[in-house]
Protein backbone atom coordinates (compact mmCIF):
# COMPACT_ATOMS: atom_id res chain seq x y z
CA UNK A 1 0.00 0.00 0.00
CA UNK A 2 2.81 2.16 0.46
CA UNK A 3 4.39 1.84 -2.96
CA UNK A 4 0.56 2.40 -4.45
CA UNK A 5 0.77 5.98 -2.12
CA UNK A 6 4.14 6.86 -3.68
CA UNK A 7 2.28 5.91 -7.33
CA UNK A 8 -0.48 8.52 -6.53
CA UNK A 9 2.16 11.22 -5.79
CA UNK A 10 4.26 10.54 -8.89
CA UNK A 11 1.14 10.83 -11.22
CA UNK A 12 -0.15 13.93 -9.39
CA UNK A 13 3.08 15.72 -9.68
CA UNK A 14 3.67 14.86 -13.36
CA UNK A 15 -0.19 15.93 -13.36
CA UNK A 16 1.58 19.50 -11.70
CA UNK A 17 4.32 19.82 -14.42
CA UNK A 18 1.55 19.55 -17.24
CA UNK A 19 0.27 22.67 -15.47
CA UNK A 20 3.24 24.54 -14.87
CA UNK A 21 3.99 24.80 -18.47
CA UNK A 22 0.81 26.48 -18.87
CA UNK A 23 1.82 28.66 -16.12
CA UNK A 24 5.09 29.46 -17.52
CA UNK A 25 4.48 29.63 -21.51
CA UNK A 26 0.52 30.45 -21.91
CA UNK A 27 -0.41 33.62 -23.74
CA UNK A 28 -2.24 36.25 -21.41
CA UNK A 29 -2.63 36.75 -17.89
CA UNK A 30 -5.76 34.89 -17.34
CA UNK A 31 -4.38 31.68 -18.54
CA UNK A 32 -2.01 31.97 -15.70
CA UNK A 33 -4.42 32.27 -12.99
CA UNK A 34 -6.19 29.60 -13.94
CA UNK A 35 -3.16 27.26 -14.43
CA UNK A 36 -1.98 28.41 -10.28
CA UNK A 37 -5.76 27.72 -9.60
CA UNK A 38 -5.24 23.92 -10.59
CA UNK A 39 -1.90 23.40 -8.85
CA UNK A 40 -2.93 24.67 -5.97
CA UNK A 41 -6.10 22.00 -6.13
CA UNK A 42 -3.16 19.34 -6.93
CA UNK A 43 -1.04 20.46 -4.01
CA UNK A 44 -4.30 19.56 -1.72
CA UNK A 45 -4.46 16.51 -3.18
CA UNK A 46 -0.70 16.01 -2.90
CA UNK A 47 -0.76 16.90 1.03
CA UNK A 48 -3.05 14.23 1.92
CA UNK A 49 -1.18 11.74 -0.25
CA UNK A 50 1.76 12.28 1.92
CA UNK A 51 0.03 12.69 5.06
CA UNK A 52 -0.78 9.22 4.85
CA UNK A 53 2.48 8.30 3.21
CA UNK A 54 4.23 9.57 6.31
CA UNK A 55 1.60 8.60 8.60
CA UNK A 56 1.34 12.19 9.87
CA UNK A 57 -2.08 13.36 10.40
CA UNK A 58 -0.92 17.37 10.82
CA UNK A 59 -0.67 17.13 7.06
CA UNK A 60 -4.83 17.36 6.73
CA UNK A 61 -4.79 20.27 8.74
CA UNK A 62 -2.06 21.83 6.03
CA UNK A 63 -4.56 21.21 3.28
CA UNK A 64 -7.39 22.74 4.56
CA UNK A 65 -5.67 25.58 5.20
CA UNK A 66 -4.03 25.58 1.64
CA UNK A 67 -7.31 25.31 0.11
CA UNK A 68 -8.79 28.49 1.66
CA UNK A 69 -5.50 30.45 0.60
CA UNK A 70 -5.87 29.31 -2.55
CA UNK A 71 -9.35 29.96 -3.06
CA UNK A 72 -9.07 33.81 -1.69
CA UNK A 73 -5.98 34.25 -3.43
CA UNK A 74 -8.18 33.31 -7.26
CA UNK A 75 -10.87 35.23 -6.02
CA UNK A 76 -8.68 38.42 -5.32
CA UNK A 77 -6.90 38.21 -8.01
CA UNK A 78 -9.94 37.64 -10.61
CA UNK A 79 -11.29 40.81 -9.06
CA UNK A 80 -8.14 42.86 -9.40
CA UNK A 81 -7.88 42.05 -13.05
CA UNK A 82 -11.33 42.65 -13.92
CA UNK A 83 -12.14 46.15 -12.22
CA UNK A 84 -8.26 47.09 -11.69
CA UNK A 85 -8.63 47.65 -7.99
CA UNK A 86 -9.68 46.04 -4.98
CA UNK A 87 -11.43 48.35 -3.09
CA UNK A 88 -14.37 50.31 -5.12
CA UNK B 1 -8.96 -6.27 4.60
CA UNK B 2 -7.38 -6.98 0.91
CA UNK B 3 -10.93 -6.53 -0.56
CA UNK B 4 -11.51 -3.23 1.10
CA UNK B 5 -7.40 -2.59 0.03
CA UNK B 6 -8.66 -3.27 -4.25
CA UNK B 7 -11.34 -0.71 -3.83
CA UNK B 8 -9.45 1.82 -2.27
CA UNK B 9 -6.76 0.94 -5.10
CA UNK B 10 -9.76 1.25 -7.78
CA UNK B 11 -11.05 4.53 -6.46
CA UNK B 12 -7.19 6.50 -6.36
CA UNK B 13 -6.36 5.37 -9.96
CA UNK B 14 -10.10 6.57 -11.20
CA UNK B 15 -9.22 9.79 -9.35
CA UNK B 16 -5.77 9.94 -10.88
CA UNK B 17 -7.25 9.19 -14.13
CA UNK B 18 -9.63 12.11 -14.24
CA UNK B 19 -6.84 14.72 -12.76
CA UNK B 20 -3.98 13.31 -15.37
CA UNK B 21 -6.87 13.86 -18.43
CA UNK B 22 -7.72 17.54 -16.92
CA UNK B 23 -4.12 18.51 -16.72
CA UNK B 24 -3.85 17.33 -20.56
CA UNK B 25 -6.59 19.21 -21.43
CA UNK B 26 -5.32 22.48 -19.86
CA UNK B 27 -2.39 21.82 -21.83
CA UNK B 28 -4.11 20.66 -25.26
CA UNK B 29 -6.72 22.94 -25.71
CA UNK B 30 -6.89 26.08 -28.01
CA UNK B 31 -8.29 28.53 -25.90
CA UNK B 32 -8.99 30.01 -22.68
CA UNK B 33 -12.95 29.00 -21.94
CA UNK B 34 -11.98 25.57 -23.24
CA UNK B 35 -9.05 25.29 -21.23
CA UNK B 36 -11.25 26.36 -18.21
CA UNK B 37 -13.92 23.80 -19.16
CA UNK B 38 -11.51 20.78 -18.47
CA UNK B 39 -9.84 22.12 -15.51
CA UNK B 40 -13.14 23.15 -13.80
CA UNK B 41 -15.08 19.85 -13.89
CA UNK B 42 -11.97 17.34 -13.75
CA UNK B 43 -10.23 18.88 -11.03
CA UNK B 44 -13.49 18.64 -8.42
CA UNK B 45 -13.70 15.08 -9.73
CA UNK B 46 -10.44 13.51 -9.35
CA UNK B 47 -10.24 15.87 -5.87
CA UNK B 48 -13.62 14.06 -4.74
CA UNK B 49 -12.85 10.51 -6.14
CA UNK B 50 -9.34 10.48 -4.52
CA UNK B 51 -9.96 12.02 -1.16
CA UNK B 52 -13.23 9.62 -0.85
CA UNK B 53 -10.67 6.97 -1.28
CA UNK B 54 -8.11 7.60 1.29
CA UNK B 55 -11.03 8.49 3.87
CA UNK B 56 -12.19 4.79 3.32
CA UNK B 57 -8.60 3.39 3.55
CA UNK B 58 -8.90 5.41 7.00
CA UNK B 59 -11.54 3.55 8.08
CA UNK B 60 -10.97 0.26 7.57
CA UNK B 61 -6.83 0.27 8.89
CA UNK B 62 -6.58 3.18 11.38
CA UNK B 63 -10.03 2.48 13.10
CA UNK B 64 -8.63 3.89 16.58
CA UNK B 65 -8.67 7.53 15.37
CA UNK B 66 -12.13 7.85 13.72
CA UNK B 67 -12.42 11.15 13.86
CA UNK B 68 -9.36 12.21 11.70
CA UNK B 69 -11.35 11.54 8.19
CA UNK B 70 -13.87 14.08 8.93
CA UNK B 71 -11.57 16.37 8.66
CA UNK B 72 -10.79 14.62 4.80
CA UNK B 73 -14.64 15.04 4.40
CA UNK B 74 -14.70 18.70 5.62
CA UNK B 75 -11.79 19.18 2.79
CA UNK B 76 -13.94 17.07 0.31
CA UNK B 77 -16.98 19.69 1.28
CA UNK B 78 -14.97 22.70 0.60
CA UNK B 79 -13.48 21.53 -2.38
CA UNK B 80 -17.02 21.11 -4.10
CA UNK B 81 -17.96 24.62 -3.20
CA UNK B 82 -14.96 26.22 -3.73
CA UNK B 83 -13.85 25.07 -6.51
CA UNK B 84 -16.29 25.90 -9.30
CA UNK B 85 -16.43 29.28 -7.67
CA UNK B 86 -13.11 29.96 -8.25
CA UNK B 87 -13.74 28.63 -11.99
CA UNK B 88 -16.63 31.22 -12.15
CA UNK B 89 -14.71 34.42 -10.69
CA UNK B 90 -11.90 34.04 -13.38
CA UNK B 91 -14.34 33.41 -16.49
CA UNK B 92 -16.75 36.13 -15.77
CA UNK B 93 -13.27 38.36 -14.97
CA UNK B 94 -12.31 37.09 -18.52
CA UNK B 95 -15.34 37.59 -20.35
CA UNK B 96 -15.69 41.27 -18.75
CA UNK B 97 -12.34 42.44 -19.88
CA UNK B 98 -13.14 41.41 -23.38
CA UNK B 99 -11.31 37.89 -23.86
CA UNK B 100 -12.81 36.44 -27.38
CA UNK B 101 -14.07 33.28 -27.38
CA UNK B 102 -11.84 31.11 -30.09
CA UNK B 103 -14.19 30.16 -33.58
CA UNK B 104 -13.25 26.81 -36.00
CA UNK B 105 -10.68 27.71 -38.23
CA UNK B 106 -8.82 30.46 -36.10
CA UNK B 107 -5.28 30.29 -34.98
CA UNK B 108 -4.79 28.77 -31.79
CA UNK B 109 -3.95 30.64 -28.66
Amino acid sequence: MLSFFWFTGLLISLAILCCLYRAIVGPGIFNRVAALNVIGTKTIILLVVMGYFFERPEFFDIALLYAMLNFIGTLVASKYLEKGQLWS
Amino acid sequence: MVIVDRIVILIVLAGTFVTLAGAIGLLRFPDFYTRLHATGKCDTLGTGLILTGFMVFHFVHYSSTPLVPIKVLILIIFVFIANPTATHAIVKAAYRTGVRPWHLGEKRR
